[in-house]
């Protein structure tokens, strides 16, 4: 089922946690909802789930208003981050909770439960207190229960968070191929951009209570919107920068970003403040007496730290002072061989070009 | 060194909580009806004169009805006190909450001279049904305290998570709050069952002359000689005190309900 | 989940049945708490009517006879009483609660249980059972004489040292309790960093722990002191009649003086003395820190 939410928005008293959002969802769509902790991700959430009344804004599903129903009404399905499950009752009864306040039959409820139970891969554990689980056996049951109810919606709050690094990547690729089984309409709320990223069909990165980004999430890594999703969607180098004439202004040396980025800049007038953001993996640390690109702009560069992480290597470079402007630290991830001539303290030349670097106005 | 000290200090401790237990043994199986120490001759006819003096048997029944009757009340008073504060903290439920604290940590004497000038002027001076409300109202701060640790034990997430499985309001308190707390309502009743068991200036002071409670019963005739039917009614009493703390201690989580935040798992 | 403060009404934010469900503690406080209290209090102006009981008026007249030699020196007695057994109640019950706090599961579960009984046992039953103990015939005395020390067994009861001895063991079972909570909160790696830094576990205790919990001695003194302060059959038990306390002296006067006003301002004074203290309590726990609270609230309010 589709999922429109239009202009809503909430206050907590003076403060204003949600500046009118809105969001479109597909059917069978996994939107996840990525943002630092205090965004407004986990407020919105609840507020599709019914549990926090927003101060304005429409919600609808299917073109259904959902604002008057209340959350034991609007059959949504959700996994709480601190899971939830009933402290008192059994592995079978958390997941059949649901289905007893809908009056289901015992036998129905049991097979229902066994069912579940063999979908999310914990086959066998019906009858145990859920206190002698471990966390992603906790995990596993708490998704069972939200789905046991057949939920027009499927939601959940940083559901992963409990567990070791190991086991959440599993999980999160587990949880991915259960949605698409399903085909259900899945909001995951998240601070962790990897997690985003695997799971998501499209992710919105959220700030200070609105949408920074809403796209796929290769284009949100490519193409971010905006200073903050560029630094907090994986790791980016941002550098200052002019606009004179049609070409941009990197610390003395210039370069042309080309009429195709012109085209998206609000404003490109002389002097025009922007940032560059440059991933490590796109930043082009020059070989020695290596020619360097007509194109682009070329600055010398000193080597401060090479780190190897295993794949490849990390340097960190620093940009001198120049006239007015503070030394800048730079990170680059090259390939091995490249780096094998490199050491700490040597000077080398890095080239910024419209291939590599993203133009932000904001 | 120090643990042979440690060790010794608590047996120490221990003697010194146990004394008065072994005395009141000792005397109360004494053959002979006189108070000797250790006992001469062993018998039990003192216990089976409990059950065979009406007066003993009046005093044991008023106690155990009034005391029933009285940890019910206050603890279908502290229930929806407790609940309503555990919702929301508003100005007025935080002021009744302190007058349900209150008459436990002040005075007993004051709280007994109080409903005593109550009594008088309303008219149920001297009547059962005054000393069970005045025990109820005066023993509510410990079902208070043990439905309030049992209510802040609820997961308010847990809460949630039931509302979005479809649980209204009443479907929530029945199968989510109520299943937690009961255990805590009814540590909280046992202990006003024994507190009010025991008590005796508001008893005393209520309807001291008319309504015989035990203790009063134990006072009284302490005061016009000596009979050791009363140091057997003191150790059926003390016995009785001890099996409904061993109770809460054996099904609930006593040093939890007494204020430690760890508890059974940190042993 | 409306947030809106709205004028502060009982029964804001409830339901109507929560509602009709806390009316009913509420209506009982009320009658049978807050009237009597407020009736004891009218009582304390009413004039007494000798030989008969009281009339209504309005008179300082019991309030007056505070100001007399008598009156403060049964003060003087039962402030004396109750500082004088908390002080050696929490002498005892400060190492005993350390142990207590630091036993397993099960023996701590015994001790608790043990305790809980004796504070619960009637006050009758205590002062019975140590005037035995304290007796001539049957008393603790006769161990001296079975040792040869003495050749009659003295008599220790009734008299200051037996008040004082009945006092500690009802206080020390409610001094135990009260420390338990603090005790069994304080974090365990403190007092072991400090054996690790070279202190005997006796150092450690004096150095480490007694300053963290300075501000919990005092409230647990105080409570164990207006807890002593309302003893009111061990005084009659176990003491002269020199020593008896406020709370023997307001029964006295109440029931057996018929004199009521006089016995009601008494008990006036008693509440304004005990409330101060449990006030200062309340402005002590305040200021204590309370960190561990905090780490879960902020998890839930990360958003909102």
């Amino acid at each position: 089922m589709s999922l429109q939410i239009a202009d809503v928005g909430k206050d907590f008293g003076r403060h204003t946690a949600l500046r009118d959002v809105s969001l479109d969802i597909a059917a069978g769509e996994l939107v996840c909802l990525l943002g630092p902790s205090g965004c407004g991700k986990t407020t919105l959430l609840r507020i599709i789930a019914g549990l926090e009344t927003a101060s304005r804004g429409r919600i609808t599903l299917d073109g259904e208003d959902l604002m008057q129903q209340a959350a034991h009404q609007r059959n949504f399905g959700m996994v709480f981050q601190s899971l939830a499950l009933f402290p008192h009752l059994s592995v079978e009864d958390n997941i059949t909770y649901g289905l007893r306040l809908r009056k289901v039959p015992a036998a129905v409820r049991r097979k229902r439960a066994a069912e579940l139970l063999d979908m999310v891969r914990l086959p066998g554990v019906a009858r145990r207190p859920v206190s002698m689980l471990s966390g992603g056996q906790r995990q596993r049951v708490a998704i069972a229960r939200a789905l046991a109810i057949e939920p027009r919606i499927f939601l959940l709050d940083e559901p992963l968070s409990a567990l070791d690094a190991g086991l959440r990547e599993a999980m999160q690729i587990e949880l991915r191929e259960l949605q698409q089984r399903l085909g259900i309409t899945t909001i995951v709320v998240t601070h962790d951009q990897r997690e985003a990223m695997t799971v998501a069909d499209r992710i919105a990165v959220m700030n200070g209570g609105t949408i920074h980004q809403m796209g796929n999430p290769l284009d949100v890594y490519r193409r971010p919107a905006d200073k903050f999703v560029a630094s907090f969607i994986g790791q980016t180098n941002l550098i200052p920068a002019n606009w004179q004439g049609e070409q941009l202004d990197v610390r003395g040396t210039r370069f042309d970003p080309g009429q195709a980025t012109r085209n998206t800049q609000p404003e490109t007038a002389d002097g025009r403040q922007i940032w560059l953001s440059v991933r490590p993996e796109d930043l082009t640390v020059l070989d020695q007496g290596a020619p360097a690109d007509p194109n682009a702009a070329v600055m010398e560069a000193e080597v401060r730290f090479i780190r190897d992480v295993g794949a490849s290597i990390e340097a960190h470079l620093e940009l001198p002072a120049r006239d007015d402007l503070p030394p800048q630290a730079l990170v680059a991830l090259v390939s091995r061989d490249k780096m094998q001539h490199l050491h700490s303290g040597d000077s080398t030349r890095i080239q910024l070009s419209a291939e590599s670097t993203v133009v932000l106005a904001s | 060194m120090s643990r042979l000290l440690n060790r010794l200090f608590l047996g120490a401790i221990g003697l010194f909580m146990a004394s008065p237990i072994i005395i009141l043994l000792g005397v109360s199986v004494n053959a002979e009806k006189r108070l000797a120490f250790p006992p001469q001759g062993f018998s039990l006819r003192w216990y089976l004169e409990l059950w065979n003096d009406a007066a003993w048997v009046n005093a044991i029944s008023n106690s155990l009805l009034i005391a029933a009757l009285a940890s019910l009340l206050a603890t279908s008073m502290a229930a929806p006190l407790a609940y309503g504060l555990w919702r929301r903290r508003t100005v007025w439920l935080r002021i009744f909450h302190a007058f349900g604290v209150a008459p436990f940590v002040l005075p007993p004497v004051i709280t007994a001279l109080g409903l005593l000038s109550f009594w008088i002027a309303v008219g149920g001076y001297g009547s059962f049904y005054s000393v069970v409300i005045s025990h109820g109202v005066f023993l509510i701060t410990l079902p208070l305290v043990t439905i309030s640790l049992g209510l802040e034990a609820v997961n308010k997430e847990d809460l949630e998570a039931a509302e979005t499985l479809g649980a209204d309001a009443g479907a929530r308190l029945r199968t989510i709050i109520l299943p937690q707390v009961i255990p805590y309502a009814i540590s909280g009743a046992a202990f006003a069952f024994v507190l009010s068991l025991n008590e005796y200036i508001i008893a005393y002071m209520v309807a001291g002359f008319t309504v015989e409670t035990l203790p009063i019963k134990i006072f009284n005739s302490l005061r016009y000689g000596y009979t050791p039917a009363m140091t057997a009614v003191a150790i059926v009493f003390a016995l009785v005190t001890a099996l409904v703390f061993g109770l809460i201690g054996y099904f609930g989580d006593l040093p939890r309900l007494l204020g430690a935040w760890k508890s059974k798992e940190d042993s | 989940m409306n947030t809106t403060p709205a004028p502060a009404t009982t029964l804001q934010g409830f339901s109507r049945s929560e509602s009709v469900a806390m009316a009913w503690p509420m209506i009982m406080l009320a009658v049978f708490f807050v009237i009597p209290f407020g009736t004891m209090l009218t009582i304390s102006f009413f004039e007494r009517v000798p030989g008969g009981f009281f009339e209504p008026g309005f008179t300082l007249e019991s309030y007056a006879r505070f100001i007399d030699p008598f009156f403060f020196k049964s003060l003087g007695m039962t402030m004396m009483i109750a500082a004088s057994a908390s002080v050696i109640c929490l002498a005892l019950a400060v190492p005993f609660t350390w142990s207590l706090s630091r036993m397993r599961h099960h023996s701590r579960v015994f001790w608790l249980v043990a305790l809980l009984s004796i504070l619960s046992l009637s006050e009758v039953i205590i002062g019975f059972s140590w005037s035995l103990l304290l007796s001539r015939s049957t008393g603790i005395g006769n161990i001296l004489v079975w040792l040869g020390i003495e050749n009659r067994a003295p008599k220790l009861s009734p008299g200051l040292g037996a008040v004082l001895t009945g006092l500690c063991y009802l206080g020390f079972p409610y001094a135990v309790l009260v420390l338990f909570p603090q005790l069994s909160r304080l974090d365990p790696t403190l007092h072991e960093a400090a054996r690790m830094l070279g202190a005997s576990p006796r150092r450690a205790f004096m150095n480490v722990v007694l300053p963290n919990i300075a501000k919990a001695l005092v409230a647990a003194f105080i409570m164990v002191f207006v807890f002593t302060l309302g003893a009111y059959l061990i005084p009659q038990l176990l003491g002269k009649p020199q020593q008896w306390t406020l709370p023997v002296l307001i029964a006295d006067q109440a029931l057996f003086q018929s004199n009521l006003p006089f016995a009601a301002a008494m008990s006036i004074f008693l509440l304004g003395v005990s409330l101060s203290l449990v006030v200062c309590v309340g402005w002590l726990g305040r200021t204590a820190p309370h960190d561990q609270d905090d780490a879960h609230d902020d998890a839930r309010s990360e958003e909102a």
